[in-house]
């Protein structure tokens, strides 16, 4: 499988898999950190904002 | 002299407008990014070949390349993004500087700790007071900074102007890391892209890192996108159009 004779030659990576594989796991986390902490803004907004309305409605 | 910008352009300084904008770009670029990430990286991690040197700890700039160019571009849009509120009063540009803050931050974090990950087996120190690291490091520290100062402040435009003076200050950290392998002798290798120069390594290694960098920059725009999209929606709630949004969701 392309730059490697097997899978766990690929997992291995020489002998600097840990490194290679810390690196990739770090980066993905990143990226979903982003995506869930924006996901996350994003309902926690619409949750209040439809409650403060519900109580401007009740009020009126 | 007056510059003239498309339509385009100025229509973004209306929230209502840029958040129906965002909202037809979001999903293509999404999907960009997604391809671009997913492509690059089986690339790189598998198909890209070993260098004869460093081995497959090499493997490992296919992370840290971009995110470390990310980390200063974005710190560029950030500053400009200030500056062109705090001149022409634009609230955009606001909302635009504050959501590239909490990015570049983490993304700045990427390029420091996956390039200390690449340090340990290649020089053999995860750190080095070495003065592209340093300055990486005041990079990080600025973007902390800034996202401090913002927070610290209970008026959301006076929290805007002073975030918006502390990055145009910090700006000038940014040739500073550029010129950093330069300047003094470290041991960080110079740029391995350089616009004027055909690339020191082979296309099949320098291929994926450009799939890689188009794909940070991707996902860049999806995350600056939404978080300015939630941030100005809170920042107009008492208008009749976001009310109007609320409802809708119910």
């Amino acid at each position: 499988m392309g730059a490697f004779e097997s899978f766990t030659d690929f997992l291995q990576m020489g002998k600097h898999g840990l490194y290679v594989w810390l690196s990739y796991g770090l980066a993905l986390l990143i990226f979903g950190y982003n995506i869930i902490s924006v996901a996350l803004a994003k309902r926690q907004f619409f949750s209040k904002a439809k409650r403060r309305l519900r109580r401007e409605q009740t009020k009126s | 002299m007056k510059i003239k910008f498309p339509q385009w352009f100025y229509q973004l300084a209306s929230p209502r407008w840029f958040y129906n904008f965002t909202g037809k770009l979001l999903p293509w670029f999404s999907i960009a990014a997604f391809l671009l990430l997913s492509v690059g990286m089986i690339w790189g991690l598998m198909f890209a070949p070993e260098d004869y040197q460093q081995g497959n700890s090499f493997r490992i700039i296919y992370v840290h390349v971009p995110s470390a160019i990310l980390a200063q571009s974005c710190y560029m849009f950030m500053a400009l993004a200030g500056a062109i509120g705090l001149i022409w009063k634009i609230k955009m540009a606001h909302v635009m500087a504050k959501s590239a803050a909490a990015f570049g931050a983490s993304i700045a974090v990427m390029a420091l700790a996956t390039g200390a990950i690449w340090g340990k087996p290649t020089w053999g120190a995860w750190w080095v007071w070495d003065a592209r690291l340093t300055a990486m490091l005041v990079l990080f520290f600025l973007y902390v900074g800034i996202i401090a100062l913002h927070s610290a402040f209970e008026n959301t435009q006076s929290a805007d102007k002073a975030s918006a003076v502390l990055a145009l200050v910090g700006v000038v950290n940014i040739p500073i890391i550029k010129y950093s392998v330069e300047w003094w002798n470290t041991l960080h290798q110079p740029a391995t892209f350089k616009v004027t120069e055909k690339p020191a390594m082979p296309p099949e290694m320098w291929m994926p890192l450009l799939v890689m960098v188009l794909g940070f920059y991707c996902f860049f725009a999806v995350i600056l996108m939404s978080r300015a999209r939630t941030e100005v929606l809170t920042r107009e709630q008492k208008s009749s159009w976001v009310k109007e949004l609320v409802m809708e969701k119910v």
